[in-house]
């Protein structure tokens, strides 16, 4: 049967560089997936709710300014609380390297910087997917 | 700007160099691409002449420095007599942290300050906000209330440096901020000098920092126009910004036909709510971006000085101080790679070149390690080297506009100006600046840019060293500024002390008056003023603003 | 009854949510819960809303819901973007301006790729507006992007269908003549803060006049600034007094028919396509007859009747 792969693209936080998500959203589209974007501004629950209610496979988390250590973190501990541990969620942003492995301990599979190639972020979500 | 015989000698000629060397020559050695183009996908010629520019006439179009259209310059002397001041974008964490930092630079040379503000602030909120969460100090320093900025630039001489300040949204209340600073300083409004960013076209065209609709926002800043020339005359009211619009990923092109289209609302506005021209005129700049492409950069600059004065001519500005574009330059943020990010030094360089060279009035040079987080101390340091060695070193300062009659950069000075005039043409057909908004024009052009740019640099069409050529797997050795955990927790107790000393009753009546004020078409400056000398709060002020006027959501473009 | 079908019956989100995506995958799962659910259907108003890009429907959609909300009522939004026919991906944003709804316990929003053939509806939306149906929503909101078929295909689905336009947006009135004409129950001039809105609403009026002259029923113009919240509450009363309408006409049930023969039309057309062209042993025979098409060996109409022969059989 055809399976699609869909995911939410959001931007936590207040940060409004969203020349990454776009670009990142569009690179998913082309190949193949379903793209849900938040727009700016999310909480956590807005994330979260959102990911449940479209059943997505994917959270793709976007912040340039810094805070991902609390923003990204807080999605990844909410989207376990409701029992959403079978959902991928990856991120990107001016990560720093210390902060990845970090990132990755709580639960962000993927963490990707300036300079990533959309194809890279294609085969990731696509190799590691869980369901 | 040629006679008629001596252009046809040179054209004969060029047929013969085609035919003769050139084409014998690519035999042998052909040119590595079939099409070079430029990053706003310009074709270039391998050779420009002057049958490219044989329309040009000197006097009318070129001209020279300090004289209409000013082309070549704003000033007769340029850096022969007074360098650019060198102004680093800069802070972070706590009021307390960036003071240090300013001092630091000054102390290294700067000769201006320009302050980054954390999200929070951007966005009128407190630290203390439920929005607020994570974001503290992170991306610029936090400044909730008169007493943050009070720190912020204790021991600093505000009545002889200028400060740049990247706000837009509470544009208002953070001038307010550094007003009533140098108020209780002693210090004549009168004499402090410095800018205000104050651009919201583009944050709802690209860098997304809005707070409200865009009808309250333009009232605002045509509020801090007039209360500017009359109060604060050395104030820049705004600073229209391309910067954003290039990060957010458009072509240069682009940025230089969206801003000066925005700087070109603005004074709609104004002129609409009856303001003279000629007396806001002269307070407002601009600000752009400096980019890889070399050429294509120093021909925006150049273009968007002439465009300015053209149009502003057209709008009825009589005083010659209306005419003059000064901008403010920052290298690109979005060109640097967080691999191998010593090689970003000398990005910056060429663009930092570009910048200078097409006749900036300030200038930022980003530091390296910018692709990975805030700029540690060093690496701030050799970014404000980098400029002084392009001022001292380099001899690029000492003529004016060095690049002028190159028939290359002239094509595409000429070239850009008229894309430029292409892309007004549709906005107009689409209502106009608000109504192009709207509608996502600006916001999906540049999606698109964006997205083509990213593509051929997958595909290798495009080269970014250390990304998609010569990478190399090691590990990356950059300190990376490391924040005092304490701040943030120190600027909270602040802000309930402040709650609480203050004069109460006061705060109350003045953020009852500026809520009136605010539902009428009064200037709000003066009541913003008595707010934030009251010690109302960034976030307490901005609620009223919100209340009254409401938010902005964006429309969905991607 | 499954656990699934059982979860959304009592309104789970995470239940609704998945068995959407089983059904809009073909799942034999979903298929069997749908079968259960089918008698818990009926009760919710299901609302379809077309316009243009830019006619500021998702602000509508937003500020509609809120009303509803106040009443107290329980919405479903169902967002449909259509899929690029090269990629098979799609970019869904309609949420963008309804994220101040994703944490109402009341709302359930969710996008939709069209999917499907010919940028019709997906069959799916069928199964997601009985899944939220039944899951106890009193209000169902179907929205489309554009003018196609799959504009046209909502009618199918929805009760009472809107048609949103925008004064100035001079392609607005053709939208109208070019087809749509028929299918809106009422028509909303949006963004009616800007100039030229008492000359569209005069337009839309007067093809309004001549379409349903001698009709018991003339299709209502409302006008709205969905961003200002103006016009909501007089829109949420025309969107009730329709239903009503179609209730005291008897038309509601004409139209609630209408709806599940195309849905059953649609199921059994899924089959068949499902059944002609993927199964293993009949794809290879369709491929042949291709083949012999191509050649000219056979032509494409006895070829059909080859097929269908084999299916009667």
């Amino acid at each position: 049967m055809e399976r699609k792969i869909r995911v939410l693209v959001a931007k936590p936080g207040l940060d409004g560089h969203d020349r990454g998500a776009k670009i990142v959203a569009r690179a998913l589209r082309d190949a193949g997936m379903e793209v849900i974007y938040t727009g700016l501004h999310q909480t956590a629950e807005m994330i979260v709710d959102t990911a449940i209610q479209e059943d997505v496979d994917v959270v793709g988390l976007s912040l340039l300014s810094g805070a991902h250590m609390t923003l990204f973190i807080d999605v990844t501990k909410l989207l376990k609380e409701k029992g959403m541990e079978d959902v991928l969620v990856v991120g990107g942003g001016i990560i720093p390297e210390d902060d990845a492995p970090k990132l990755k301990k709580a639960g962000i599979a993927g963490v990707f910087g300036p300079g990533t190639h959309c194809d890279d972020i294609v085969e990731f979500i696509k190799k590691n997917v869980k369901r | 700007m040629f006679d008629k015989k001596e252009l046809e000698k040179i054209k004969q000629k060029k047929d013969e160099w085609v035919k003769n060397t050139y084409s014998e020559h690519i035999k042998k050695h052909p040119e590595r691409k079939k099409k070079f183009e430029n990053l706003s996908w310009n074709e270039i010629k391998g050779l420009y002449t002057p049958d490219d520019i044989s329309q040009f006439d000197y006097i009318k179009d070129i001209g020279f420095p300090g004289e209409y259209p000013y082309l070549r310059g704003i000033h007769p002397t340029k850096y022969r007599g007074r360098l650019w001041t060198f102004r680093q974008f800069s802070g972070f964490g706590s009021a307390e942290e960036t003071n240090k930092r300013y001092k630091y630079l000054l102390d290294h040379g700067e000769t201006g300050l320009s302050v980054a503000f954390d999200y929070p602030t951007l966005y009128g909120y407190d630290t203390d906000h439920v929005m607020s969460r994570g974001e503290f100090g992170k991306c610029g320093v936090a400044i909730s209330s008169l007493k943050d900025m009070e720190i912020l630039f204790n021991g600093i001489p505000i009545d002889k440096v200028t400060t740049s300040m990247t706000i837009n949204g509470p544009a208002t209340i953070v001038w307010a901020f550094y007003i009533a600073n140098a108020e209780n300083r002693n210090i004549d409004r009168r004499i402090i000098g410095g800018t205000i960013q104050n651009d919201i076209l583009k944050e709802y065209i690209a860098q997304k920092s809005f707070i409200f609709p865009p009808e309250p926002s333009m009232r605002l800043i045509v509020d801090t126009f007039e209360f500017g020339y009359k109060e604060v005359p050395r104030w820049n009211t705004i600073s229209i910004s391309g910067y954003h619009i290039r990060e957010a990923g458009s072509t240069a092109v682009q940025e230089l036909a969206f801003t000066v289209g925005d700087g070109l609302e603005y004074v709609k506005w104004a002129l609409k709510r009856g303001l003279n021209i000629d007396d806001f005129a002269p307070r407002l700049s601009y600000f752009f971006n400096a980019h890889n492409d070399f050429f294509e950069e120093i021909a925006k600059y150049r273009a968007a000085r002439r465009i300015w004065a053209k149009e502003m001519k057209k709008l009825g500005a009589k005083k010659p101080r209306s005419l003059l574009m000064r901008f403010h330059t920052q290298t690109a943020g979005c060109s640097l790679s967080s691999q191998q990010p010593e090689i970003n030094i000398s990005r910056v360089t060429l663009q930092a070149l570009a910048a200078v060279i097409g006749g900036t009035q300030s200038l930022h040079t980003n530091s390296m390690d910018e692709a990975l987080a805030l700029p540690s101390e060093k690496a701030a340091r050799i970014a404000l080297r980098t400029q002084q060695i392009i001022a001292q070193e380099s001899g690029v300062t000492d003529t004016v506009d060095p690049l002028g009659g190159s028939y290359y950069i002239e094509w595409l000075t000429d070239k850009m100006e008229e894309e430029t005039y292409q892309y007004w043409d549709k906005v107009d057909k689409l209502g106009g600046v608000l109504s192009a908004i709207e509608k996502g024009f600006y916001q999906r052009e540049i999606a698109n840019a964006s997205y083509k740019y990213q593509k051929e640099i997958e595909e290798k069409k495009r080269i970014v060293v250390g990304v998609n050529k010569y990478q190399m797997d090691e590990p990356i050795e950059i300190p990376i500024l490391k924040m005092d955990e304490k701040g943030e927790e120190r600027q909270i107790n602040r802000l309930k002390k402040i709650r609480k000393d203050r004069n109460n009753a006061k705060f109350e009546r003045n953020l009852i008056a500026l809520r009136k004020a605010a539902e009428s078409d009064e200037n709000l400056m003066p009541f913003i003023l008595d707010c934030v000398h009251s010690y109302a709060t960034l976030g307490e002020t901005c609620q009223v603003l919100r209340d009254v006027f409401g938010e902005y959501v964006e429309p969905a473009v991607y | 009854m499954s656990d699934i079908a059982a979860n959304v019956l009592k309104g789970d989100p995470r239940s609704i949510a998945r068995l959407i995506t089983l059904a809009e995958n073909n799942d034999p799962v979903a298929t069997e819960a749908m079968k259960t659910i089918h008698e818990h259907t009926g009760d919710a108003h299901v609302i379809g809303i077309t316009g243009v890009m830019g006619s500021g429907k998702s602000t509508l959609i937003y500020e509609l819901t809120r009303e509803y909300r106040k009443k107290g009522l329980k919405v479903g939004i169902i967002a449909i973007d259509p899929t690029s026919p090269f990629s098979g991906g799609a970019l869904l944003g309609d949420r963008i301006r309804m994220m101040e709804l994703a944490t109402d316990e009341g709302v359930f929003i969710r996008s939709m790729g069209t999917r499907g053939m010919l940028g019709g509806l997906t069959s799916a939306v069928y199964d997601v507006v009985e899944i939220l149906d039944a899951s106890g929503k009193d209000v169902v909101i179907i929205e489309t992007v554009g003018v196609g078929q799959a504009e046209v295909d909502v009618v199918k689905i929805a009760d009472t269908t809107l048609v949103i336009l925008v004064p100035g947006l001079g392609d607005s009135i053709q939208t109208i003549k070019a087809g749509i004409m028929e299918i809106a129950d009422i028509y909303v001039v949006n963004k009616a803060d800007r100039s030229g809105v008492e000359q569209a609403v005069a337009e839309i009026e007067s093809l309004v006049d001549i379409a349903c002259s001698g009709k018991d029923r003339k299709t209502p113009v409302l006008t709205t600034v969905a961003k200002e919240n103006k016009g909501i509450i007089k829109l949420v009363d025309e969107i009730d007094n329709h239903k009503n309408y179609l209730k005291k006409t008897k038309m509601f049930d004409v139209q609630r028919r209408k709806r599940y023969e195309a849905e059953l039309v649609e199921i059994i057309r899924k089959r068949l396509m499902n059944f002609i062209f993927d199964e293993s042993t009949f794809k290879g025979k369709v491929e042949l007859l291709i083949d012999q098409i191509s050649k000219k060996e056979v032509d494409p109409y006895t070829a059909a009747e080859e097929i269908l022969g084999k299916i009667l059989k």
